[in-house]
């Protein structure tokens, strides 16, 4: 058993672990933070992403301890209170879901995506950057439709701060 | 239409909580004192099991039981059930071999349970099992399901000699004879429909509770239809009387049919529950999906379809071979026989039709309904035909469907199905004109300049969904009825619940079924909330399969609405001192035609429970039921047209364009209908270019992970395009269609027909991975 301590959506977290404990379950199982879902036992779905220190991780293939001292967001922490985060806003607006169970971990890569190619997108590179997100229901194309139109509204939205 | 009423593309209100983690799925719950429960699977296709000793585990950290099949047979929990029963040709029942929810003495299928631990975390459960010894005595296996009626063939069940399970038929043999006899052409055909997992994203999951003080369990449960796995536990399990079982579906990531059986899992998670006197949760991994999930499709064909010197079709007749895998599973007769055969007319003047199916046990996982289950078997089969016809025939294979279509309706096929709409021109015009089909032709030349290979592949579909009318499926063999119920809670202050029997993983029921409240009543879809998926707040339902949800559960929501309108008016006339007859509803009003009185729906809603003041020998309360039983299917159809590049020197296929034209009848929330067209065709393309589950020749499944089984991910999909086209379904008062399985049912055959339509030859089974078309090409 290990304790392992780190900021989890801005908040100081302590939690007492064995050491085989993925982050995706410190997350699920210790800190009741569901939103981030297991879809697979092979890191390939993508339904685990979260953010580590600012970058897209499949949780399911971190050991919590190697997440000690780390700045981790999950889908929980990116809307600022009742405001949506632009992607959790065009994922709703272009029907990006249905089940629900991806989403999550489509919304935190598909931030990731925007930020690395700082909003300058087109189809075929989304679809690309997709490829570690399987989604079972939507065939994708809204999902690629969501992820162009939040890459547009976070430019609008970093140009005004 | 008002902005929230029928025909508008409204946003979800189910969204928020998916998009901000906040949705409930059964692995999020957790209970007080709840064990884990981790299943000891056979990792033989085929063995007698020698003996199971989980003495070593016991003494493990955490462990609470380690239980055996033989247990929970000694304990009396029945087997599971086939609900559907299939008679063959020669009068016969179809023969069902006994399947226990853990095997006692043999295995038949790698990953079937023989034993299950349960301990305090799932680690301790996995480490615990892990010690458990299993003595097996390995048995000869067959997977292949022509291999399995060889003589010889290793034998699975003792009450179904050969392997063989029915050998059915339908159709005139004699008629198709004669058609055949007088042909000027006949097209013979060849083909398999792969076997695929369904892989709804969120693995399968149960936890089982016991309350030992009042003998009842609940159950919350990955189910697309939990009030069926209540009854089914109940009646033919016997788990517990249905007074006693609660059945909780909440939120469910994906269905496509894997979620609608009852698996051992769930029995024995209650049944272990009642054993230890503590809850017991089940959270099933992606190996454990594609071991123990139901698969679809297995079927291998033969086919010929005769024409006259005009080219119109005289006859069909098919052969099929329906690998059932190890175990009947639910509603697995009815696949390859009533929701497949039925549909072999396709959208086509066919006059005489027979078709033979021969259903076949062998040492794979149980196959059952997957998105679309018999259809696309049927769609994919019938269109690849005409393909190959128009091929042989040297006509354009658009022309040479459009010579054979259906142009008056209602049509009577030769194969049970009454077609009741549609109009197959309309489509099949609106998916041409949007790939330019005209224009094709240069398009591949210039191609051919450039050294690709450029095909067009056409396909319309047609399929019968929103299951069923009961008398008829009755009369068919089935176990159950499939009607819907709705219920309606006008509260006292006008708010709306809405509970429906319908069940909603990813359909967008609680938005859908909201608008039709809206269109009706006038009243926000915030202010409606939908209720599914508790038995013990549902009345009662059949769940959502076969695109059933808006056409029969739909349809119970507006029965139930009529009579909510009926007294509704009633108090607002005594209130209005009018006429009942005078009354009319607009906005949310209750008008006096021709006047300017009013009043509002919270307002007849406070009177009707205040009581005050209501018409003689009224009941106070607003609320009202309503179990509807449809009186035909309906008939989605459409025409979806493919153009995709061929890499010669790969043999890799890339997609121009992907278009389709639907007739769905009308549509309540076009965007919601689209979203469903959209992963049906990802499904589809996804069976013809990518999925396949394999098994060698001993049983042993070779693509149990996402690292072997090839999922459509985004850049293997094109964007599509998707219109519409509409004919009014006539046997439900919305005029609605089933449209989730559609994409599903369509798709692989256009993007075959246009893969061997650039290869110039018509050898090419699904998947046409890189690998198959690069043969296919180059011999």
């Amino acid at each position: 058993m290990s304790t392992v301590k780190l900021t989890v959506n801005g908040k100081a977290v302590s939690a007492e672990v064995e050491d085989r404990t993925l982050l995706v379950h410190l997350l699920r199982d210790h800190l009741n933070l569901t939103g981030t879902h297991v879809g697979c036992d092979t890191s390939q779905c993508g339904a685990c992403v979260v953010h580590i220190d600012g970058q897209a991780v499949k949780s399911c293939t971190v050991l919590a301890a190697q997440a000690a001292g780390s700045d981790v967001i999950t889908i929980e922490g990116i809307a600022k209170g009742d405001e949506l985060h632009p992607m959790q806003a065009a994922f709703r607006d272009n029907h990006g879901l249905q089940c629900g169970y991806c989403t999550p971990g489509m919304i935190m890569s598909a931030i990731d995506i925007v930020h690395r190619h700082s909003g300058n997108l087109d189809e075929a590179t989304v679809r690309h950057e997709l490829e570690g997100n399987i989604c079972r229901c939507t065939g994708y194309h809204n999902i690629v439709k969501a992820v162009l139109d939040a890459a547009g509204r976070m430019k609008v939205a970093q140009a005004a701060e | 239409m008002g902005v929230e009423g029928i025909g508008a593309s409204v946003v979800r209100k189910e969204d928020r909580r998916f998009i901000t983690g906040k949705g409930r799925y059964v692995d999020d719950i957790k209970l007080l004192g709840m064990t884990h429960a981790h299943f000891i699977r056979s990792p033989h296709a085929h063995a007698k099991i020698k003996g199971i000793d989980g003495s070593a585990a016991m003494k493990m950290p955490g462990v609470v039981a380690v239980l055996t099949g033989q247990e929970i047979v000694d304990d009396k929990i029945g087997n599971l059930i086939c609900g559907w029963a299939i008679t063959s040709k020669d009068g016969t029942p179809m023969k069902m071999g006994a399947w226990p929810a853990m095997a006692p003495e043999t295995v038949r299928f790698v990953g079937q349970a023989v034993a299950v631990v349960l301990a305090e975390t799932k680690n301790q459960a996995r480490d615990a099992a892990e010690a458990v010894v299993v003595n097996y005595e390995e048995l000869p296996a067959v997977a292949d399901v022509k291999a399995a009626i060889k003589p010889g063939a290793p034998q699975l069940h003792p009450e179904a000699p050969g392997n063989v399970i029915y050998d059915w038929h339908i159709g005139d043999d004699a008629a198709v004879k004669a058609a055949f006899a007088k042909a000027a052409n006949v097209v013979n055909l060849d083909l398999t429909n792969n076997r695929l997992v369904p892989n709804a994203m969120e693995p399968r999951a149960a936890i089982a509770d016991y309350d030992t003080a009042e003998e009842h369990f609940t159950l919350y449960t990955t189910s697309q239809n939990p009030h069926v796995a209540r009854l089914v536990l109940s009646a033919f399990y016997n788990v517990a009387p249905e007074h006693k079982l609660r059945v909780i579906a909440p939120d469910v990531g994906g269905g496509f049919g894997s979620k609608i059986y009852i698996y051992p899992e769930e029995m024995v998670a209650l049944w272990a529950s009642k054993k230890v006197g503590r809850p017991v949760k089940w959270t099933g991994d992606r190996t454990e999906a594609f071991l123990t999930d139901a698969h679809g499709r297995d079927h291998v064909t033969h086919a010929e379809m005769a024409f006259d010197k005009d080219n119109k079709i005289l006859g069909l007749r098919v052969k099929t071979h329906a690998n059932f895998g190890a175990y009947m599973s639910l509603f697995s007769s009815a696949v390859p026989t009533y929701l497949y055969a039925t549909l072999l007319s396709g959208q086509y003047v066919i006059p005489a039709i027979y078709a033979e199916v021969l259903a076949v046990y062998t040492n794979t996982t149980p196959v059952d309904a997957y998105r679309g289950a018999g259809r696309p078997e049927a769609s994919y089969l019938l269109e690849r035909m005409m393909e190959t016809a128009a091929r042989q025939l040297k006509v354009d294979p658009a022309e040479l469907r459009k010579k054979n279509f259906i142009t008056t309706f209602p049509y009577q096929t030769p194969v049970i199905m009454a077609y009741d709409a549609g109009d197959f021109n309309a489509s099949i015009d609106a998916a041409m004109k949007a790939i330019d089909y005209a224009g094709f032709a240069a398009r591949k030349a210039k191609a051919k300049a450039d050294g690709k290979l450029r095909g067009i592949g056409v396909s319309c579909y047609i399929e019968a969904c929103g299951i069923a009318p009961s008398k008829a499926v009755g009369s068919l063999g089935a176990g159950v009825g499939l009607w819907e119920s709705a219920e309606i809670r006008v509260n006292p202050v006008g708010t709306i619940e809405v509970l429906t029997g319908s069940h909603s993983h990813g359909q967008s029921h609680e938005t859908t079924f909201a608008q039709l409240i809206a269109e009706r009543l006038g009243v926000p879809i915030s202010q409606v909330s939908i209720v599914h998926g508790d038995t013990d707040k549902v009345q009662f339902g059949m769940g959502t399969y076969g695109s059933r949800s808006i056409a029969v559960g739909g349809t119970a929501i507006i029965k139930a609405m009529e009579k909510i309108e009926s007294k509704a008016k009633k108090i607002a006339a005594h209130a209005l001192e009018a006429s009942e007859n005078d009354i009319v509803i607009e906005n949310g009003e209750f008008k006096v035609t021709g006047t300017d009185k009013s009043i509002a729906l919270p307002m007849v809603a406070l009177a009707a429970y205040t009581a005050h003041n209501l018409p003689d020998g009224m009941e106070p309360g607003l609320k009202e039921t309503a179990f509807y039983d449809p009186t035909n299917f309906t008939f989605p159809a459409g025409a979806y047209i493919c153009e995709v590049e061929v890499d010669a020197s790969t043999g890799k296929t890339s997609f121009v364009n992907f278009v389709a034209a639907d007739d769905f009848g009308r549509l309540i929330n076009p965007m919601v209908v689209e979203g469903q067209v959209h992963g049906g065709l990802a499904q589809g393309i996804g069976q013809a270019l990518l999925e396949h589950a394999v098994y060698n020749e001993n049983g042993q499944p070779i693509t149990a992970s996402f690292m072997d089984y090839t999922m459509p991910r985004a850049d293997d999909l094109p964007s599509f395009k998707v219109q519409h086209t509409t004919t009014l379904c006539p046997s439900n008062p919305l005029g609605v269609k089933g449209c989730g399985e559609a994409g599903a049912i369509g798709a692989s055959a256009a993007v075959i027909n246009a893969i061997t339509d650039a290869i110039g030859h018509n050898k090419l089974e699904m998947p046409a991975t890189p690998d198959r078309v690069w043969h296919a090409i180059h011999g």
